[in-house]
C-alpha cells in the first residue's frame, strides 16, 4: 500500500474514541458466520460427528492463536494441553464421575496447571528456542502417557469412559447431535472470553510484545507476567478443548498427544490466518473438510494436496486465508472495512525481528 | 541541588574494545543536555548502561540518589529514566493511538485486565491522543505505524517515550535520518518539553546542538573528553580536532 496523502486518505474513523469502541463492535459478518455454525443440523445430519470435531479443533486452534497470533509466541508441542485435558476428563469419567461440565472445568483446571508451571520456561525463550523446547516437551508427555499404561492405558487407550447426559438431560448419541451442540456452545463462550481478552489493554499488551518486546522493556513494561497469564489461559482452553474430545467420543488415546496434533493445529491457523480469532476457526473448517475429502478420495496420499495449499497460502497470501479475503474486499471496495481482520502475524514476515 | 541522573565510574568493554571508560556525568534537573562524540565514540552504548540495556563491568548510576544499578530496564522506566532509539523501535502493525494507549495502561498498570474492552478507559485514550495531538500526531493517530511517513515514526518514538511520564528523558538521535528542512517539527517537540523533564539528547547536527542545548557532553573513544557550556565547547580547541575538525570535516 502505497502512503497516501491524509486528506484524500482511507476515512477510518480517526476520532480516539469511536476509533477504539469500533474494534469491540460486533459486525455482520459476524453474526452470519455464528449463524452458519448451525447449518450443520439442517443441511449435513449425517456429518455432525465430523462437524462436532471441527469445533473442537476450532477451540484448539483459537487457543494457539492466542498465543501465536497475538503473542508471537511460537509453539510446536500445544498438543500437550489438549492430550493432558483429554485424559484429564477421561480419568475423571473413569474413576466414577461423569458430569460433563464439571469434568469439562476439572480438566481444563489441570491443564490450565500444566500451561501455568511450563510458562515459567516459556516466558524466558523466544523464537528456535522455543520451537525446540515446546517440541521436547510435546514429546515428553506423549511419552510418559505412553509408558504410563496403568493410568493411561497406554497404546490400546483409555477403557471405561463413560458419560453421563449434559444437564442430566441430554446424553451423548450416537448421531453426534448433542456431541455438536455441546461442542458448539464450549466453542461460542470461549470464543466470546477470547474476543473479550483480544480487545482488553491485556490484550494489547499481548500484541505489543508480538510486535517488539524491546520496546515492550523501553515502555517500563514487564512481558514475563503478560506471557505466562496467556500461556495458562490458552493451556486451559486446550484442555477443555481435548475433554470436549474426550466426552464426546467417550474414548482417549495416545493421539491427542501426538506431534502430528501439534503440527497440524499450526497449519490450521497459518492456513486460516493467525492473530485474527477467526482464523482458526476458518482453518478448521477447511482443514477438516478437505482432510475428510481427500482422504476419501485417496486414503493414502491426503496430505498431498494439504501441502500444497500450506505452500500456496503461505505464498501468496501470508496473512493466512482471512488475511487474503480481507484485503480483497478492502482493495476491491477500496476502502479499509476489514482493517481490524489484518493484523498480520510479524514471524512470517522478515525482518521486523530483532 | 543534588543532580537527578548521576553515573560514577562507569566502565564497559566489548571484547577488547572499551566503549565506556570511567564515565562519571551528573544531569541537574530540569537541564537541556547535549551528548555528542564522533561515530562509535559510545554514545549509544551510554544510554544502554544507563537506561539497563546493557550491564556495565563497574562503576554505578543514580537516579533521585538512589543506586538503580541492579534494576531492570523495566523498574528504571517505572521510577523515570526513559529512552528513544537511535534506529526506530516501534510496534509496527499497531496504530499510534494503540501504542501511546498501551504504554499508558503499562505505566498504570491496567495493562493486566482482560475482562475490559480498551475503549472503556476512556481518560487513558484521551491521554494517548493529548500526547500524540501536541506532537502532530493526532490526524494520523489510527493509522498502522508502518504505513506512518519516517518523520512521524520518529515523534512517535518521543511519543512512547512521554506517555511513560518520564524524569529523565534520553533521546538517542531524535532527527536521525530525517531530512533538514523536516526536523524542524522534532525540535519543536523537544524545545517545547516540560521544564521538569531533564532531557540527554545525542544530536550530530552542530547547528541544533547549540541552539537546544544548555549544556553539552563531548564523548571520544569511550570516554569523556569535555563538559561545559556550548561557549565552552565550541572555543575548545581539542574538541574542534576531534570533532569538529575530524568526522564533520
Ligand atoms: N553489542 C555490541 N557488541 C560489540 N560491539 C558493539 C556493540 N554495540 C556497540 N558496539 C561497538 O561499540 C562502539 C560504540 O558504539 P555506539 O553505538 O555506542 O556508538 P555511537 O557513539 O552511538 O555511534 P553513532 O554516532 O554511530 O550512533 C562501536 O565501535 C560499536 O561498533
Ligand atoms: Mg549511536
Amino acid at each position: 500500500m502505497t502512503p497516501t496523502d491524509p486528506a484524500t486518505a482511507a476515512p477510518a474513523p480517526t476520532a480516539p474514541h469511536p476509533h477504539m469502541a469500533a474494534q469491540v463492535r460486533w459486525r455482520t459478518v459476524e453474526y452470519v458466520f455464528w449463524l452458519a455454525t448451525l447449518l450443520p443440523f439442517v443441511v449435513a445430519p449425517d456429518y455432525l460427528a465430523l462437524a462436532s470435531q471441527i469445533a473442537i479443533t476450532a477451540l484448539f486452534a483459537l487457543s494457539l492463536d492466542l498465543i501465536l497470533g497475538y503473542a508471537g509466541i511460537v509453539s510446536l508441542g500445544h498438543a500437550a494441553f489438549f492430550g493432558f485435558g483429554a485424559y484429564a476428563a477421561g480419568l475423571v469419567s473413569k474413576w466414577g464421575w461423569g458430569e460433563p461440565l464439571s469434568g469439562l472445568l476439572i480438566a481444563g483446571l489441570a491443564a490450565g496447571l500444566l500451561g501455568y508451571l511450563m510458562s515459567f520456561v516459556i516466558a524466558r525463550f523466544r523464537h528456535l528456542a522455543l520451537i525446540m523446547i515446546t517440541l521436547g516437551f510435546g514429546l515428553l508427555l506423549l511419552e510418559a502417557a505412553n509408558s504410563a499404561s496403568g493410568l493411561t492405558g497406554g497404546a490400546d487407550g483409555l477403557q471405561g469412559v463413560k458419560m453421563w447426559p449434559v444437564l442430566g438431560l441430554f446424553k451423548f448419541d450416537l448421531y453426534g447431535f448433542t456431541a455438536y451442540w455441546y461442542a458448539l456452545i464450549v466453542l461460542f463462550v470461549f470464543f466470546l472470553m477470547a474476543r473479550r481478552l483480544i480487545n482488553s489493554p491485556f490484550g494489547l499488551s499481548l500484541r505489543g510484545i508480538r510486535e517488539n518486546p524491546v520496546r515492550m522493556r523501553a515502555i517500563g513494561a514487564e512481558s514475563g507476567p503478560h506471557i505466562r497469564k496467556i500461556y495458562t489461559i490458552a493451556a486451559f482452553m486446550a484442555g477443555v478443548a481435548g475433554a470436549v474430545l474426550t466426552q464426546t467420543t467417550e474414548t482417549v488415546s495416545l493421539g491427542v498427544l501426538d506431534f502430528q496434533r501439534s503440527a497440524d493445529i499450526l497449519v490450521i491457523l497459518i492456513l486460516g490466518g493467525a492473530g485474527r480469532l477467526y482464523g482458526g476457526l476458518i482453518g478448521a473448517i477447511i482443514y477438516m473438510i478437505a482432510r475428510d475429502w481427500f482422504s476419501g478420495v485417496n486414503p493414502q496420499y491426503w496430505y498431498f494436496p494439504i501441502g500444497v495449499l500450506l505452500i500456496a497460502v503461505v505464498l501468496f497470501l501470508p496473512n493466512g486465508m482471512l488475511g487474503g479475503i480481507a484485503q480483497l474486499i478492502d482493495t476491491v471496495r477500496g476502502r479499509r472495512w476489514f482493517g481490524w481482520l489484518t493484523s498480520p502475524p510479524p514471524w512470517l514476515r522478515s525482518g521486523s525481528k530483532p | 541541588m543534588s543532580p537527578v541522573l548521576e553515573t560514577r565510574g562507569l566502565d564497559k568493554s566489548f571484547g577488547s574494545l572499551a566503549v565506556a571508560r570511567n564515565i562519571g556525568i551528573a544531569l541537574p534537573r530540569g537541564v537541556r543536555y547535549a551528548l555528542i562524540g564522533p561515530n562509535g565514540a559510545g554514545k549509544t552504548t551510554l544510554i544502554n548502561l544507563m537506561t539497563g540495556m546493557l550491564h556495565p563491568d563497574g562503576g554505578q548510576i543514580m537516579l533521585d540518589g538512589e543506586d538503580i544499578t541492579a534494576l531492570g530496564p523495566e523498574e528504571r522506566v517505572r521510577r523515570g529514566l526513559v529512552r528513544t532509539f537511535q534506529i526506530n523501535s516501534l510496534f509496527p502493525h499497531l496504530n499510534p493511538l494503540e501504542a501511546v494507549t498501551l504504554t499508558i495502561c503499562e505505566r498504570e498498570r491496567i495493562a493486566r485486565t482482560w475482562w475490559r474492552p480498551t475503549s472503556d478507559y476512556r481518560a487513558a485514550i484521551d491521554e494517548a491522543y493529548g500526547i500524540l495531538d501536541s506532537l502532530m500526531l493526532g490526524p494520523v493517530c489510527t493509522r498502522e505505524t508502518r504505513e506512518l511517513p519516517y518523520g512521524q515514526q520518529r515523534l512517535l518514538e518521543i511519543a512512547l517515550a512521554l506517555a511513560t511520564r518520564p524524569k529523565v528523558l534520553l533521546l538517542d538521535e531524535p532527527a536521525a535520518g530525517v531530512p533538514r528542512e523536516e526536523s524542524s517539527e522534532l525540535f519543536t517537540a523537544i524545545t517545547s518539553l516540560s521544564q521538569d523533564i531533564t532531557v540527554l539528547f545525542i544530536e550530530h547536527d552542530m547547528e541544533l546542538v547549540f541552539r537546544l542545548a544548555s549544556r553539552i557532553i563531548v564523548m571520544v573513544g569511550g570516554g569523556i573528553l569535555l563538559e561545559g557550556t556550548p561557549e565552552e565547547i565550541s572555543a575548545d580547541p581539542r574538541v574542534r580536532e576531534v570533532y569538529l575538525g575530524g568526522a564533520h570535516g
